[in-house]
C-alpha cells in the first residue's frame, strides 16, 4: 500500500473549497504536454529509452528548484489498488495507471510529484505536466505550471518546431500542448433540462466537455470537465482567456437557473436537497455512483442556502474518499470487496455525523 | 450480389450473427449495415480519428491508401500509414516528414497550422550553466555505458565528478 503522506499536502490542497467560485466550479487543472528531443513518443519508445526518460526528467527535478523533494512513484511497479488510488485523486491519468487492462503499465510509466503540480512521465508524451487549483483560477493554476515547464525546458531539450509549437505524439494536443480544464457542478442547469443546450453551444466556441474523470469518462452527479478543444493557432494567454470567458458565463447561467429553481419550485427543490440528504445521513448501502448523485443534492442545498451547517470542503472530501480505492484504503478491505457499498454508507453517516451535528 | 436487405444495392459488408445457437450470415450493403448498427466505412469516418482519416485524404471518402501512404520518417522509420492507423505520431521528426500532409490536418483540427504561442529555445550544447552541463553529461555517460563504450564512460564519469 503506498503511504499517501509522501504525497505533500496530500495532493489534496486543491479541495479545500478555498479557491474562487468554488461552490460551483470544484477545481481548475492544467496540462502541458511536452516531449524530449531525441526519443520516440510514448507508444513506440522502447522500454530503455522510457526509463533513460524517467532518469532525466527525475534528475532534472532535483537540479531544478520546484520540484525538489519531489516524490516518484513508479506505476509499472505499483500493485492496482494503489494506482487506481492516484487516478482517483486525478493525480494520473487512467491510461498511465494502466487501469483499462490486466497487465501492469510499461517500465518507466511514472508520476513526479512536488508540492502542487505533478508530472506524468511516459504517458502518451514523455511529459505530461499538471497543477491543480481549488475552485475558479486559470491563471493561478497556470502560473504555476508554467514556472514548472520553464524550469524543466531549462534543463531537458523539448521537441519544437518553429511551424507547429511543441510537438505531440497526437496532433490534437500540438502547439501549446495546453489543456485547461475547470470541473464544474451544474444541477441548476440539468434540472432546468437547460444543460443539453448549453453543452451544445460549447462547442461551437471551441469547447470540450467531458465526465468526472475526464477523456472518456462519463458524467456522474452533475460534474461536468470543461476545456480548449484546440491547442494550436492561439497563444497560451489567449486561450486561458477564451475558456474563463466562457467558464464565466456557465457559471452565472448555473447560477440563473438556481434562482429560476428557488423561485418556480422552492418547495421541490428543498425537498429533493433534504431527501438526498437523508439517505446520505441514514442509507445502510450506497454505491459510488448513487453516492455521487446524492452529494451532488446535497451540494446544491449547500450552495442555495437551504441546508446550514455544512462545508462545501466536506462534500469535497466525500467525494474523494467514496471513490472505491479511496474508500477500501481507508477501511483497509480490498477495493473489489462486495461489501464496499455497507462499508461506504457506514462511512458517509460517520463523516456527516460528526461535521454536521 | 445484391444486399440481402433492400435487394437493390450491392452487397458489401458480410454480417455474421448468432440467433438460437445457428449462425446466419447476412450480405448487405453499406446502408443497410448502418441501419443495422454495423461500422461502416463511412460511420468509422465520423469518429475523431476518422476526422483525421478524412483530412489525411482530402477528404476521399474511402479507406483506400493513397500513395503517400508509404512515405516514411527517417527517424522512426514509422509510415504516414501508421499514423493514420493510430493516430498517433512515431516522432518529433515526424512533424517535419509528413508536414504537407499535416498542415491540412491541423487547419482541420485546430483552425490554424502556425504555432503562436511561447517560442522555446532549446538549451545550447556550449551553454554555461553547469546543472544543464551536468544533466548532459549524465545522459552521455549512460548512452556510452549502453554502447559498452567503456573509455568514454571513464572519461566522462571524470568530468562529471569535476562539476560536482
Amino acid at each position: 500500500m503506498i503511504d499517501l503522506a509522501l504525497l505533500p499536502d496530500g495532493g489534496m490542497h486543491w479541495l479545500d473549497a478555498s479557491g474562487p467560485k468554488s461552490s460551483i466550479v470544484l477545481s481548475t487543472r492544467i496540462r502541458l504536454a511536452r516531449n524530449l528531443q531525441g526519443y520516440v513518443f510514448g507508444q513506440r519508445a522502447r522500454d530503455n529509452d522510457r526509463t533513460a526518460i524517467l532518469t532525466r526528467v527525475e534528475e532534472a527535478a532535483a537540479a531544478g528548484e520546484r520540484l525538489r523533494g519531489a516524490v516518484t512513484f513508479r506505476l509499472d511497479q505499483m500493485e492496482r489498488p494503489d494506482r487506481q488510488l492516484l487516478h482517483e485523486r486525478h493525480l494520473v491519468s487512467k491510461e498511465l495507471a494502466g487501469l483499462d487492462r490486466e497487465s501492469r503499465p510499461r517500465p518507466g510509466a511514472a508520476l513526479v510529484v512536488g508540492a502542487s503540480v505533478g508530472v506524468m512521465v511516459n504517458e502518451e508524451d514523455h511529459l505530461r505536466l499538471h497543477g491543480m487549483r481549488s475552485g475558479f483560477a486559470l491563471e493561478e493554476a497556470y502560473a504555476e505550471v508554467e514556472a514548472i515547464d520553464a524550469e524543466l525546458g531549462r534543463l531537458l531539450p523539448f521537441a519544437f518546431h518553429g511551424e507547429f509549437g511543441y510537438l505531440t505524439s497526437c496532433p490534437t494536443n500540438v502547439g501549446t500542448g495546453l489543456r485547461a480544464s475547470v470541473l464544474i457542478h451544474l444541477p441548476g442547469l440539468v434540472l432546468t433540462r437547460e444543460i443539453q443546450k448549453v453543452l451544445q453551444g460549447l462547442t461551437q466556441v471551441g469547447l470540450t466537455s467531458r465526465g468526472l474523470y475526464g477523456e472518456g469518462s462519463d458524467v456522474v452527479g452533475n460534474f461536468f470537465q470543461l476545456s480548449n478543444q484546440t491547442t494550436l493557432g492561439k497563444s497560451e494567454v489567449e486561450l486561458l482567456d477564451h475558456l474563463g470567458k466562457i467558464v464565466r458565463q456557465v457559471v452565472e447561467y448555473e447560477e440563473q437557473a438556481r434562482e429560476v429553481l428557488l423561485k418556480t419550485a422552492e418547495l421541490t427543490v428543498a425537498d429533493k436537497v433534504w431527501r438526498a440528504y437523508g439517505l446520505l445521513r441514514y442509507a445502510r448501502s450506497l454505491s459510488f455512483e448513487e453516492t455521487m448523485n446524492l452529494l451532488s443534492g446535497v451540494r446544491l442545498g449547500v450552495g442555495l442556502n437551504l441546508i446550514p451547517g455544512l462545508s462545501v470542503y466536506t462534500l469535497n472530501k466525500l467525494l474523494i474518499f467514496t471513490q472505491p480505492a479511496h474508500l477500501a484504503a481507508l477501511e483497509g478491505r480490498p477495493t473489489g470487496d462486495p461489501e464496499l457499498p455497507t462499508v461506504r454508507a457506514a462511512y458517509v453517516r460517520r463523516v456527516l455525523d460528526t461535521e454536521a451535528a | 450480389m445484391l444486399c440481402d436487405n433492400c435487394k437493390e444495392r450491392d452487397a458489401v459488408i458480410n454480417l455474421t450473427q448468432v440467433e438460437h445457437d445457428s449462425k446466419v450470415t447476412l450480405h448487405l450493403c453499406e446502408r443497410c449495415a448502418q441501419e443495422k448498427g454495423v461500422e461502416t466505412g463511412v460511420t468509422v469516418l465520423k469518429s475523431p480519428l476518422g476526422g483525421f482519416i478524412t483530412a489525411m485524404g482530402k477528404g476521399a471518402p474511402s479507406m483506400l491508401p493513397s500513395p503517400a501512404d508509404g512515405l516514411r520518417c527517417a527517424a522512426c522509420g514509422g509510415t504516414l500509414r501508421d499514423f493514420r492507423e493510430a493516430g498517433r505520431l512515431g516522432c518529433a521528426q515526424c512533424y517535419e516528414a509528413f508536414a504537407t500532409h499535416l498542415r491540412d490536418l491541423l487547419r482541420r483540427l485546430h483552425g490554424s497550422s502556425q504555432h503562436v504561442g511561447e517560442r522555446y529555445v532549446t538549451p545550447g550544447e556550449h551553454d554555461s550553466d553547469p546543472q544543464r552541463q551536468l544533466l548532459d553529461l549524465r545522459e552521455q555517460l549512460r548512452k556510452a555505458v549502453e554502447n559498452e563504450n567503456f573509455e568514454l564512460a571513464a572519461e566522462l564519469r571524470d568530468r562529471i565528478r569535476v562539476l560536482e
